[in-house]
């Protein structure tokens, strides 16, 4: 050990420093960085064509199987002719390279809810994926990133992806939340704020006294919708909470959860770290929040939405579709019906999620109030299966994105918690969930 | 390298997103070309259906728009439904990261100008058709002419890693030669 060493001064790091600066495999500038991808994942939309071009061009290769992650989840089972092929090309890819974790029917479910539920993201990860929306495994104190087909192309070939240098955002929120009020308020506010571009270019740091105080699954929430604020990644500090959550697949590796947390605070920001940006966000007052119109950040406080208008409920995806979202929809489903005029439609985010809501019986309590409850998988979220809005309808979802057009030609999204949703499955219209909490 | 610039189409609004640029009913695609007749299918301008078979929008090969271009999904087919059209240049004022990045990867460009700037090309075009922009990579200008003969030059930084890229064909024709 170093008994001389004389320690330089260097300006603090936040966690995103912290991890392009342990996995910089090169720096072609001094403002962009090629970083070794530890996780690379991939889903039936946009690799089939990655793996198409690298067929193509004869370099059909992976730079390491058990660095891939593979699951068909955005259309599945197969809906036509052209799902199932898109199906089949991933199948066979995941055989032909031995890919382990490859996830099909039966097995499969949205991937950033079933990734993390596999173990598969440890802090101070890196990871990639063709998905907008792989901030969501940021919650585990990873720097995750959504990345189109050709980045996903040279990760799958070399493992290594080019971003440029990080700038962080710290927001700190603090307050404890009010009664029906949840993680999803919490990010739809903050969206509000920043705007759909305030993040851009970003690694937004999500800490403060609530955000420690959520589990996984709301912290999951908050990093999933990050890049609707247009954000490179978000990312929570790992702590006890984390180490709790990944025990079963580390507990070879610690003593004790104590030493697994003092492992992850590796990763966490120095106190003197510099961040571009700051934004403190006290939620002790803050209303359900709803979006309006065609972006995420038309965000309103519940009360200005009331009375409107909803055709169909959907309560899934990766932002909502996990157990505590369930539990939080059937609290308010238990006992009451939904309304004649509404459709509901409840997708279990995973098979284990599914068999635990089964375990739980909510999923009677969403089947006896009259809801459709579909397989795991994206569908409805982005209008490519099972759910599909007609012109002029609304849906209150508890998804991520309400661009026009996202769940059908035509159609109207509002999103919200999974409260707020139920609450508008069993009134027809967007109604504050606190008229059905005890 | 490659030559950039043509015949250039003016789109007035910020945040389109990749959802407008290709509606997701494409993604079970598996060919680039198969999404050519699909291009900002679904966008809306000022609450009115955008008009895809526009001769102007048919012939251009540059778009020029407002800020947070290409927000929302990762998709690269946004990119390719672009570049199956002849358009292999997009002028704004600012990207969603993931498809600026996604530009570069497939060797073609997002180049960023000044809200002033982006003004004063839109001024330029007004109710004119004709305008012609050509981009000058390695004087980071590019040079604006309307059917008139009147012109404007704006000039861009852009990243040279990112230049490096478009040099290179590409990020994969880039990672592999170099990773």
């Amino acid at each position: 050990m170093g008994d001389t060493t004389v320690e330089q001064t260097i300006a603090g790091q936040t966690i995103a420093e912290k991890i392009f600066a342990a996995h910089l495999r090169d720096s072609p500038t001094p403002e962009n960085m090629v970083l070794d991808i530890d996780v690379i994942m991939c889903h039936e939309i946009t690799t089939p064509i990655a793996i198409m071009d690298l067929v193509d061009k004869g370099m059909d290769r992976v730079i390491d199987q058990s660095r891939i992650k593979a699951v068909i989840d955005h259309v599945t089972p197969a809906k036509d002719s052209k799902t199932a092929t898109q199906a089949k090309i991933m199948r066979e890819w995941a055989r032909r390279h031995e890919i382990k974790d490859f996830f099909d029917v039966g097995r499969n479910g949205v991937c950033h809810a079933l990734f993390p539920e596999k173990g598969f993201i440890r802090p101070g990860n890196t990871v990639i994926m063709g998905d907008s929306h792989t901030c969501t495994h940021g919650a585990f104190g990873a720097f995750a990133a959504g990345v189109g087909t050709t980045d996903l192309e040279v990760g799958i070939l070399k493992g290594v992806c080019a971003f440029r240098k990080p700038k962080s955002m710290k927001i700190e929120v603090t307050g404890t939340l009010p009664a029906g009020v949840y993680a999803k308020d919490v990010i739809l506010k903050i969206i509000k704020q920043l705007t759909v571009n305030g993040a851009t270019d970003m690694v937004i740091e999500f800490c403060g006294p609530t955000v420690e105080e959520m589990n996984m699954s709301s912290r999951m929430t908050l990093c999933n919708m990050s890049v609707e604020a247009g954000a490179t990644s978000g990312l929570c500090l790992p702590d006890k909470v984390t180490a709790e959550y990944l025990w079963p697949f580390i507990q070879e590796d610690y003593a004790s959860i104590e030493a697994a947390v003092e492992d992850f605070s590796t990763w966490h920001s120095d106190p003197d770290a510099e961040y571009a940006e700051t934004m403190t966000l006290d939620v002790s007052d803050l209303r359900p929040q709803v979006t309006y119109d065609y972006k995420p950040d038309k965000v309103k406080d519940i009360d200005e939405l009331v009375g409107t208008t909803i055709d169909q409920v959907y309560i899934g995806s990766c932002t909502n579709g996990r157990i505590e979202d369930i539990r939080a929809a059937a609290s308010i489903l238990r006992g009451r019906t939904v309304a004649d005029s509404v459709r509901g439609i409840l997708t279990p985010a995973t098979p284990a999620i599914y068999s635990q809501a089964l375990d739980e019986g909510l999923i009677k309590i969403f089947m006896d109030a009259g809801f459709c409850v579909l397989n795991p998988t994206c569908g409805a979220c982005l209008g490519m299966s099972s759910g599909v809005l007609a012109e002029g309808e609304s849906c209150a979802s508890t998804t991520n994105r309400n661009f026009n057009g996202r769940m059908g030609k035509g159609g109207m999204v509002h999103l919200m918690s999974p409260l707020s949703a139920a609450a508008a499955a069993v009134t027809g219209e967007i109604t504050d969930p606190a008229q059905f909490i005890n | 390298m490659k030559k950039f610039g043509g015949s250039a189409f003016f789109i007035d609004r910020d945040d389109i997103n990749t959802d407008e640029i290709i509606p997701a009913k494409y993604l079970t695609e598996i060919t680039k070309r198969a999404l050519q007749p699909h291009l900002l299918e679904d966008l809306f301008l000022d609450g009115k259906e955008f008009d895809t078979q526009a001769e102007d929008f048919q012939q251009a090969s540059v778009l020029v728009t407002r800020s947070n271009f290409g927000c929302g999904s990762s998709r690269e087919h946004a990119v390719w439904a672009l570049e199956v059209n002849d358009i292999n240049v997009v002028i704004g004022e600012s990207f969603a990261r993931i498809f600026r990045q996604n530009m570069f990867n497939c060797g073609i460009l997002a180049v960023e100008l000044s809200k002033a700037d982006i003004d004063q090309l839109f001024a330029l075009a007004g109710d004119d058709d004709g305008i012609k922009i050509g981009i000058e990579l390695e004087k980071d200008t590019i040079v604006a002419e309307n059917g008139q003969g009147e012109k404007a030059e704006c000039s861009f930084s852009m990243n040279s890693f990112d230049k490096e890229l478009v040099a290179a064909g590409g990020w994969l024709a880039y990672a592999d030669q170099k990773y």
